[in-house]
């Protein structure tokens, strides 16, 4: 089938499924307790019943919560997703100013485990009960098992407190001024700790995961055959059937970036990285409606895109499924 | 004349949680430039096994060339290094399988497949070799080969994937194809047009050829001279009409007995369907006697004190029984 068809039919049904997050994200948060008036009268330091009506009626608190919906969706498929109880400002633009560095950090996150991943899984196949096969099940092991803000927690201690060689936290080193090469460098720097930290249990998963295709690969009759044509060694590991083993890859990959999204928030939080998730961790301490579904929304969004994209990638690594439709 | 491969005494075993199996026993066998061998013997009896092992691409572990030599033109694979090897397979010994469904890689085109063995053992650029490809998909019958060879191996169909496995075995100019069952997975009309491709393709090019198979019929037509396997041993050798028409050995007689027939009269010798009653004993527990004595009818004492060596009865035909007199009257 032709592929600008199939983008057409995956883009109409992910449509479909944003507008469905819309809906469940506004209702479920509704149905959590606490009211935002509340807190924005907190923050004013105290307010009488009059206030406080004045102030739902500000916020069309309101209104029953349905006709909230209605309103919300009709300013959403608008582009308008509302504005922050919190920070006072429009919640497209505050998360718009957001967005660039969680892309960031998961993107970095997600290839550093792809490739490293990949590589000790291929490695771990060389010899599948060797010294090196162990070490990456025992990792893999560790990898699901600690939660993710130990491990940034430790990170930072040997990596920025007893080896300081990365910044603690933050991005960018503010008082630093040495144009936009030596800025990117400085971004980097400030990514690795991060990254590592939201990418290490992915790694052990793809290396885990790497190895047991590949030993499976190894044994195929496409394998014999290349091994009858003269092919030797290390071009049978690394291209016959690492271009075999790389198609659960991209699977697990495309159906894990959800959760490396979510993971993100803790991320961010340890490491106070500008993005997404701490402005996500703020904003439902703060009770900003607005805010958390706007995030909750782009969330999504970047989920969906990353299947697409999944999609799209599958039907290049695999001819299979080119033809399947 | 030297013969190009001369494979003596090979004994090849697997370790298995049974016991050591000894998967090849003393077998001897040459072949000749430009000749067709058959191997012949039901499932387990080595045949695979004796293709692999001269193809260096014994699965080990578990496997273990013990012992005997392998020679190809004189030069002894057995002891060849590694990048030796790589040298020698697909540009002169190839193989093609008995599964072409999953012989081919299914990520890469098969002209691409074929133009990488071309790459591998000669000097030449990506697009002449894949005009060879081209050439060679043409030259095993596939129709618009130029096209086909932009075709996935999910595309094709059994008879054509095997075609191209055989596409690949050639395109360097072996002088030496190991068959191994190649037809056992395709429909029979297939199955007699790949015979047919592989004898013409023997004819143009003077490849020999080792064909491994459990089909008589196919055997008849192809083989100049035959081997007839049983657990491991080497029982029976000899040109195609006199193993066919003279079989000596009694499991030699029971696998051309097996063949089935459509005549009139069904015989008490001559059943439509007969069968060799028994099955072939454990690999890791042969005993000292003639492997075949437990289901031969013409078993004495002698048979099971130790096995009966390969001896000539003529010029080319070799058997190994101890009792041949009483076999033939």
């Amino acid at each position: 089938m032709d592929l600008a068809l199939i983008f057409l039919r995956r883009l109409s049904h992910a449509v479909l499924l944003v507008l469905a997050v819309l809906v469940l994200n506004f209702l479920l948060i509704h149905l959590a307790p606490g009211d935002p008036a509340d807190v924005i009268a907190g923050e004013m330091g105290g307010a009488t019943e009059e206030m406080l009506a004045e102030i739902r009626e500000l916020y069309g608190l309101n209104k029953p919560v349905i006709v909230q919906l209605g309103i919300y969706l009709g300013r959403a498929v608008q582009g308008d997703l509302g504005q922050s109880f919190f920070y006072n400002a429009p919640v497209s633009e505050l998360i718009l100013g957001r967005i660039g560095p969680t892309i960031l950090l998961v993107t970095a996150a997600l290839s550093f485990a792809i490739f490293v991943g990949t590589f000790l899984g291929v490695l771990a196949s060389y010899k599948p009960k060797g010294f090196l096969s162990g070490f990456v099940t025992l990792f893999a092991v560790i990898g699901y098992s600690a939660p993710i803000f130990w491990t940034g927690l430790m990170l930072v201690i040997v990596f920025a407190w007893l080896i300081p060689v990365f910044p603690i936290a933050g991005m960018y080193d503010v008082t630093l001024d040495n144009g936009p090469v030596g800025r990117v460098l400085d971004i980097l720097h400030h990514l690795i700790l991060p990254a590592l930290t939201l990418g290490i249990v992915y790694i052990a998963q793809y290396a885990r995961l790497t190895r047991a295709s590949m030993l499976e690969i190894l044994g195929s009759d496409y394998i014999r055959t290349a091994r009858a044509k003269g092919v030797s060694g290390p071009k049978i590991y690394g291209y016959h059937a690492l271009r075999n083993a790389i198609i659960p890859i991209v699977t697990i990959a495309g159906l894990q970036f959800g959760s490396i999204v979510s993971g993100a928030v803790l991320v961010e939080t340890v490491f106070s990285w500008p993005g997404l998730g701490t402005l996500a961790f703020d904003s439902i301490l703060a009770r900003d409606y607005p805010t958390v579904l706007g995030i909750l929304f782009f969330s999504a969004v970047l989920v969906i895109v990353a299947n697409l994209i999944t999609d799209i990638v599958y039907r290049f690594v695999d001819p299979r499924i080119r033809t399947g439709g | 004349m030297a013969p190009l491969l001369s494979v003596k005494n090979l004994l090849v075993e697997f370790k298995t949680r049974a016991g050591i199996a000894k998967v090849l026993n003393n077998v001897s066998l040459d072949v000749h430039s430009g000749e067709i061998l058959g191997v012949v013997g039901e499932s387990g009896c080595g045949k695979s096994m004796t293709a692999l092992s001269i193809m260096g691409l014994v699965p080990s572990p578990p496997g273990n060339v013990a012992g005997g030599t392998i020679e190809l033109n004189g030069e002894d694979l057995l002891s060849a290094s590694n990048k030796r090897l790589h040298q020698m397979r697909g540009k002169e010994i190839s193989m093609i399988f008995q599964e072409p469904m999953t012989s081919l890689n299914p990520v890469f085109k098969v002209g691409h497949q074929i133009a990488e063995a071309i790459l591998l053992h000669e000097k030449t650029t990506k697009s002449l070799a894949w005009e060879r490809s081209v050439k060679m998909l043409d030259r095993v019958g596939i129709p618009e080969a130029a096209i086909r060879a932009n075709s996935y191996p999910h595309e094709m169909s059994g008879g054509m994937r095997q075609r191209v496995m055989i596409a690949i075995a050639l395109a360097c100019n072996p002088k030496l194809l190991i068959a191994d069952e190649p037809t056992t997975a395709l429909d029979v009309t297939v199955q007699a047009q790949i015979f047919d491709l592989l004898r013409e393709l023997q004819r143009e090019t003077g490849t020999a050829i080792i064909m491994i198979t459990h089909d008589m019929g196919a055997i008849s037509e192809l083989a100049d001279r035959v081997a007839v396997m049983y657990a491991g041993h080497i029982i029976e050798t000899g040109d195609t009409k006199d193993i066919l028409s003279k079989p000596q050995h009694p499991y030699t007689r029971g696998l051309i007995a097996c063949v089935p027939h459509l005549e009139e009269n069904p015989s008490e010798e001559r059943p439509y369907l007969a069968e060799i009653p028994g099955v072939v004993p454990p690999l890791t527990d042969l005993g000292k006697g003639c492997t075949f004595a437990p289901r031969c009818d013409f078993r004495t004492d002698d048979c099971t004190g130790s096995q009966p060596s390969l001896s000539k009865i003529s010029d080319q035909h070799s058997v190994s029984c101890f009792n041949l007199n009483t076999v033939a009257s």
